[in-house]
């Protein structure tokens, strides 16, 4: 007997019930659903992980004085800033595997140009920030070392802040406040958008010289907040051992002692956010197994109500010559057919409901071949696994009481 | 379509059967056979010690009440069930042994059925119903088709292919049934009251056509009824009581009874 002629008669099995089909692949349906939902979404979030971990640069690790929590409070306020400017100078000039580094403070400051008025974020780097954050230039230069050294009072915009404080003039060589003191801008950031993740704005910024921060700002400290080093293509975790290193001997730290600093690699942030949306995927898949579990039983149910509805029908087939083998795989193709069904049905709908999700989130949205995959296998699994007993029991009829049964 | 033609596509429609085993050789063996049924504690012996030869080309009708062991003996014949004891060899094969996949092979090779109730796929069109034992015997589709068309124009309803049975008079339905029997060419046909459930005329016709193909083609075939005028299409009668066969009347010569048959032909025209 052929494939088709078995496909071709389930198909009309199934028509003729096609209300008690639709509901009994109901459990398929959304399990499927489920299932693509998962991969979708889990392949959104990464893929919005990954941008956010791009946008950065890759191979970027954050330099920050010694963390409070592996001490408890023996350490004091005082003891955690531990960081200076020559610790940076020392990265840069002794770690082989480091490319750059920068000290970095921060402030919150309201900045006033004309009758315009904004307050954000303003950030300090030294002369390598464009190489650091794998960022460009588009309007007119970024500070160099010169300007570094002097603390001079130059600026850097990002678009936001152009946007809001020059809606309709130039801002290179114009004069901007920044709190009481005025700086000249120098130049324009190019647009990176913003962080999908944190809702925060890349280009909601100012950056000026780190030292002029410490200086104008924070009233001349030479402890560094925190600081950034670019490693060299695949070498941040050397880059990380060098820097431990180095900082722990500058900072005669004997060994057994906690260092008084702390290095976050972004990937490793990435790697918690990955086991975040692990769970979340988790969850989600353990509602597709149950789903699908319980559609799967629905299926066993009514394939053994048909096939005792069609004993009579099966004694026939027999009569005729069907061996019991015959009888197992037409049943049995009934019931992957009816999961398949189910399975195509569930396709369309996750397809559109991760679309949906995805549109509303604002996440990247890409129909994947896997979904199609689990649409196809898992259905063809389901009806097999739970077809087979309702199946056998047809193959296993006798003939004669098949026949006698009305 | 006269008779004539009729007869002709019969002839053709069964000669390959006929070459495959020579004319008059011995089809059926039953040596002893034994069917004892376990009904909890009790034993019920539904035949016993049955032996039995059938010939090529013979018109056998069984007889008995009903718990006499007729059904099984049916049953046995036909490979729906296997004897407790004893051996049955068609065409010189033991086939009491066969599991059940092998009897399946047996009943779609060797055996046409034909049922008292029809037996028909209720929701399979004339030509489906005709065609499906071809399925399992794994015929190709364009051979197929040339079988159904030509077993449907063998018992005259090639109209009625795209019909349902339910939209059937009980005659046509029987002649559905004969020719999904016949399309595979089986060595046997074993009736089951063949005209239990229709008028004394449509009976006359089908048992007339039955006797045609005996007639004309050679086909061995096998009525089981309790029915004498049935039985009287036959050339020889077999009579059971009590899973015991009391009476066998075989090689009689001309007819067992008077014949009615004898001025009518296939399908009861008038010659």
């Amino acid at each position: 007997m052929s494939l088709w002629v078995i496909i071709r008669i389930s198909v009309k099995a199934l028509i003729r019930n096609k209300f008690r089909a639709l509901l009994t692949t109901l459990g398929i349906v959304i399990g499927v659903v489920a299932v693509i939902v998962m991969l979708a979404l889990g392949r959104g979030a990464q893929e919005m992980v990954k941008e956010n971990i791009s946008s950065m640069g890759t191979d970027v690790l954050w330099v920050r004085p010694g963390s409070h929590n592996s001490r408890g409070i023996s350490g004091g306020a005082g003891s955690v800033n531990t960081l200076t400017i020559k610790d940076f100078e020392a990265i840069q000039r002794e770690c082989p595997s480091v490319e750059g580094a920068s000290p970095t403070a921060a402030t919150m400051s309201q900045v006033v140009f004309g009758n315009q008025n904004w307050n954000v974020r303003v950030e300090g780097y030294n002369e390598r920030f464009l190489r650091l954050r794998k960022w460009e230039v588009v309007q007119g230069r970024f500070f160099d070392d010169r300007d570094v050294r002097t603390a001079a009072r130059v600026a850097v915009l990002g678009q936001t802040v152009v946007e809001e404080l020059f809606p309709d003039s130039q801002p290179v060589g114009q004069t901007i406040r920044i709190g009481h003191l005025p700086f000249k801008v120098v130049g324009v950031l190019e647009e990176k958008g913003a962080d999908m993740m944190r809702g925060e704005d890349h280009d909601d910024t100012i950056i000026v010289p780190y030292t002029t921060v410490q200086k104008k700002f924070k009233g001349g400290v030479l402890y560094v907040q925190a600081g950034i080093v670019k490693a060299l293509p695949d070498r941040a975790e050397y880059a990380e051992e060098e820097i431990t290193e180095l900082l722990r001997q500058r900072h005669n730290i004997q060994a057994g002692e906690d260092d008084d600093f702390d290095i976050k690699n972004l990937s490793e942030m990435a790697k918690v956010l990955d086991t975040v949306l692990s769970v979340m995927t988790s969850l989600l898949a353990g509602i597709a197994a149950i789903s699908l579990l319980v559609g799967g039983i629905g299926i066993m149910n009514i394939m053994l109500v048909s096939v005792s509805e069609r004993t009579k029908e099966i004694g026939i087939h027999m009569s005729i010559g069907a061996r019991p083998s015959h009888v197992r795989i037409q049943f049995l193709a009934e019931s992957v057919v009816l999961c398949l069904l189910g399975g195509l049905i569930g396709l369309i709908l996750g397809m559109s409901s991760s679309l949906a999700i995805c549109e509303l989130l604002g996440w990247p949205f890409s129909v994947s071949v896997e979904s199609v995959w689990v649409a196809l296998l898992f259905p063809t699994a389901i009806g097999t696994f739970f077809g087979y007993y309702p199946a056998h029991k047809a193959a296993q009829l006798d003939p004669i009481e098949a026949l006698r049964y009305e | 379509m006269n008779m004539t033609q009729s007869a002709q596509a019969s002839r053709e429609f069964n000669c390959k059967a006929r070459a495959a085993e020579p004319r008059s050789g011995l089809l059926i063996q039953l040596e002893n056979l034994w069917k004892i049924y376990e009904m909890g504690t009790v034993q019920v012996t539904a035949l016993r010690d049955v032996s039995l030869q059938i010939t090529e080309g013979e018109l056998v009708a069984i007889m008995g009440a009903s718990g006499s062991g007729k059904s099984t003996l049916l049953n046995i014949l036909g490979c729906l069930d296997r004897p407790t004891k004893g051996k049955y060899l068609l065409g010189g094969v033991d086939v009491s042994t066969y599991t059940a996949a092998l009897r399946a092979d047996v009943r779609s090779e060797r055996i046409g059925f034909i049922f008292q109730n029809f037996n028909l796929l209720p929701r399979a069109s004339v030509w489906e119903n005709v065609e499906a034992p071809m399925l399992y015997a794994g015929v190709r589709k364009l051979e197929r088709d040339r079988r159904v068309e030509h077993a449907l124009e063998v018992v005259r309803i090639p109209e009625k292919a795209r019909a349902l049975p339910n939209q059937l008079s009980g005659g046509e339905q029987q002649r559905v049934a004969i020719a999904r029997a016949l399309v595979n060419r089986p060595s046997i046909i074993l009736a089951d009251e063949p005209t239990g459930n229709l008028d004394s005329k449509t009976s006359e016709e089908i048992l007339s056509f039955l006797r045609g193909l005996n007639e004309k083609e050679g086909m061995t075939l096998l009525v089981v009824t309790h029915d004498l005028e049935t039985a009287a299409y036959a050339s020889r009668l077999i009579v059971l009581k009590d899973g015991v066969i009391e009476r066998d009347q075989a090689e009689i010569g001309s007819r067992f009874f008077e014949s009615p048959a004898n001025s009518k032909t296939v399908f009861g025209e008038q010659r």
